[in-house]
């Protein structure tokens, strides 16, 4: 163990490079939940009009607004061993889910599927609601209408969403803790093992942890606003 | 193509109660901005859906407000062409054709080679809208809406922020399309150039309710009421008493502004009746003979199609720039009216 005071010094060997790709691949898996559920979610409230429309957009806006430690235990109530969910999902996969890694999954969504709901709601508002109706005029469903007009024109503002709820999905640390804990080697997120670096006095291996997500996430928020920007096709005239 | 179409829909504030019934190759559906003109469109295409009424385009049932029925835009077959074109911003015109060559199952290639040819775009196939004028976009958009074989082809205000080179050509463009295609054509505007270029059979709408219908030239001959030949804009609506009438030699005299005015016999008035007195700006005719009228000039304005003339009496007149030389607000000028051209609508 190195010296607070030299951190350079620790050789990369001796750092535990799992929590890293750990957080790579609940954050992947979680965004790619995120993009599909979300999209379709936010389609739905931008473009359609139903019953309980207000409640849903009530239960996606609470968990922005929720400490991470109730949303956690709300999480273990609803998806723990004696839960239905849970219960079914034992019985599929052979074991339960909470206090795995795929529940650090649930954890990431429930992090980033709000925000991004919100903002792709926002983006897919802004195609022009001609092109739509153009394209059910000559002919094509909905689903064409979906994915040949509304997702090709909102794509470069979903791509960019996209890659910041992955920046988002990497960082969740109350609800990942509260559902997946903090089992080294096996639930230890980049987040969570910070913390637990931290507490064991281990500087040197915080600050590599620190580092590392940092430069993911300004890579992320890079690929984000360079996705955003350009020439936008599509929008409102 | 026949189509009969009795819409009913409230909204806050706004009441729509149109109804078309046309046999003719184009309708223009005629008024202000508000009139429920874009309003009456959606309904036909299927994207707005009527409180009541029925929708039959030919044979086919699209909407009927007592049994439910409610077909969706995508079954209709009504072409629809947007203000702003609607052309799909991610494809290029070819690709735009070829779409709704896929999703209408339409599979010929070579009727979207002709539309192409016909419409001048070959050159333009690989581009994008982005890449294109706004005329260049409006004929993509008319051979898009053209491939799906329409029975029913919507325009929605067409020339709007057109020049007129741009109009005339855009004039050109659908009597081009009208040669290519049996649909109806329904078009929306507020221009009457457009009215009088296009339209075989009008419908005036305001504030929501079709005020007259009829063939043209029915139409601009004989307004059905002072609110239709106000709503032209381009009538006059002068208070008059009807002094004489004379059935046999087809004659009659108003009073109005003043003075007495010949006519042509007035069927279904009597001696007597107050009302109005209609008849076009074009109308109203300079003039230089003594009998006539004489009115002081209001104002001179410069208009489509040489000069408008605004005299005492809420009386207009459209004279050519020649004959307005010379006359100045203040002055007097002496005027008549063709009695043919005069129509009367009691009060």
């Amino acid at each position: 163990m190195s010296s607070p005071a030299s951190p350079s010094s620790a050789p990369a060997s001796t750092v535990d490079w799992f929590p890293l790709f750990l957080s790579l691949r609940v954050a992947g898996l979680a965004t790619a939940a995120v993009f599909i559920f979300g999209t379709a979610i936010a389609y739905a409230l931008s473009h359609k009009t139903f019953r309980g429309k207000a409640f849903v957009e009530s239960v996606i806006t609470l968990p922005l607004v929720l400490p991470p430690t109730v949303l956690g235990y709300y999480l273990l109530v609803l998806l723990g061993r004696d839960s239905l969910p849970g219960i079914i999902y034992e019985k599929v996969f052979g074991q339960p889910l909470v206090f795995t890694w795929q529940a650090a999954v649930v954890a990431a969504l429930i992090h980033s599927g709000p925000l991004y709901i919100r903002a792709a709601r926002a983006v897919l508002e802004t195609v022009d609601y001609r092109f739509e109706w153009a394209a059910r005029s000559l002919g094509a469903s909905e689903l064409q209408t979906f994915f040949r007009i509304t997702l090709p024109i909102a794509w470069r503002g979903l791509s960019s969403l996209v890659s910041l709820s992955f920046a988002r999905s990497l960082g969740d640390f109350g609800v990942t803790m509260m559902v997946a804990g903090n089992i080294p080697d096996r639930t230890q997120t980049l987040s969570v093992a910070i913390y637990d670096a931290v507490e064991a006095g281990n500087g040197a291996l915080a600050r590599v942890l620190v580092i590392a997500v940092s430069g993911l996430a300004i890579l992320l928020v890079w690929a984000s606003g360079s996705l955003s920007s350009g020439e936008r096709v599509g929008g409102v005239q | 193509m026949k189509l009969d179409a009795k819409i009913k829909k409230n909204l806050p504030g706004f009441q729509l109660e149109s109804t078309i019934q046309a046999d003719a190759g184009s309708i223009v559906l005629w008024g202000a901005s508000g009139a429920g003109k874009t309003l009456t469109l959606n309904c036909l295409a299927g994207f707005s859906r009527p409180d009541s009424g029925r929708i039959l385009l030919g044979d086919d049932l699209l909407y009927d407000g007592a049994t439910g029925v409610h077909v969706p835009p995508q079954r209709r077959r009504c072409g629809y062409l947007f203000q702003n074109h609607a052309l799909f911003p991610h494809m290029t015109v070819m690709e735009n054709l070829n779409f709704a060559a896929g999703v209408s199952r339409q599979k010929s290639r070579q009727k979207i080679r002709d539309l192409l040819e016909v419409f001048e775009l070959q050159d333009l196939a690989q581009r994008k809208p982005a890449q294109m004028s706004g005329g260049q976009q409006q004929r993509a958009a008319l051979a898009r809406a053209l491939v799906t074989e329409p029975r029913l082809l919507l325009l929605d205000e067409p020339t709007q922020g057109l020049d007129a080179r741009l109009k005339s050509g855009f004039f050109d463009l659908l009597r081009e399309t009208r040669q290519r295609t049996d649909a109806l054509i329904l078009l929306v505007t507020h221009d009457l150039d457009e009215c009088f270029e296009i339209g075989e059979y009008i419908c005036l709408l305001d504030g929501g309710k079709v005020i007259q219908a009829g063939f043209k030239d029915a139409v601009f001959a004989k307004p059905a009421s002072v609110q239709v030949a106000r709503s032209l804009g381009i009538y006059n609506a002068v208070p008059a008493e009807i002094e004489f009438l004379d059935p046999g030699r087809n004659l009659s005299r108003l009073r109005m502004l003043g003075t007495t005015w010949n006519g042509s016999y007035f069927p279904g008035h009597l001696l007597g009746d107050k009302g109005f007195a209609t008849f076009r700006e074009t109308s109203v005719k300079i003039s230089r003979d003594p009998k006539d009228a004489v009115l002081p000039v209001l104002a001179l304005k410069p208009y489509s199609r040489g000069v408008r003339l605004e005299l005492e009496g809420g009386l207009a007149s459209v004279i050519s720039e020649t004959e307005a030389r010379g006359l100045r607000p203040g002055a007097s000028v002496r005027v008549q009216i063709e009695p043919a051209d005069i129509g009367f609508l009691s009060k």
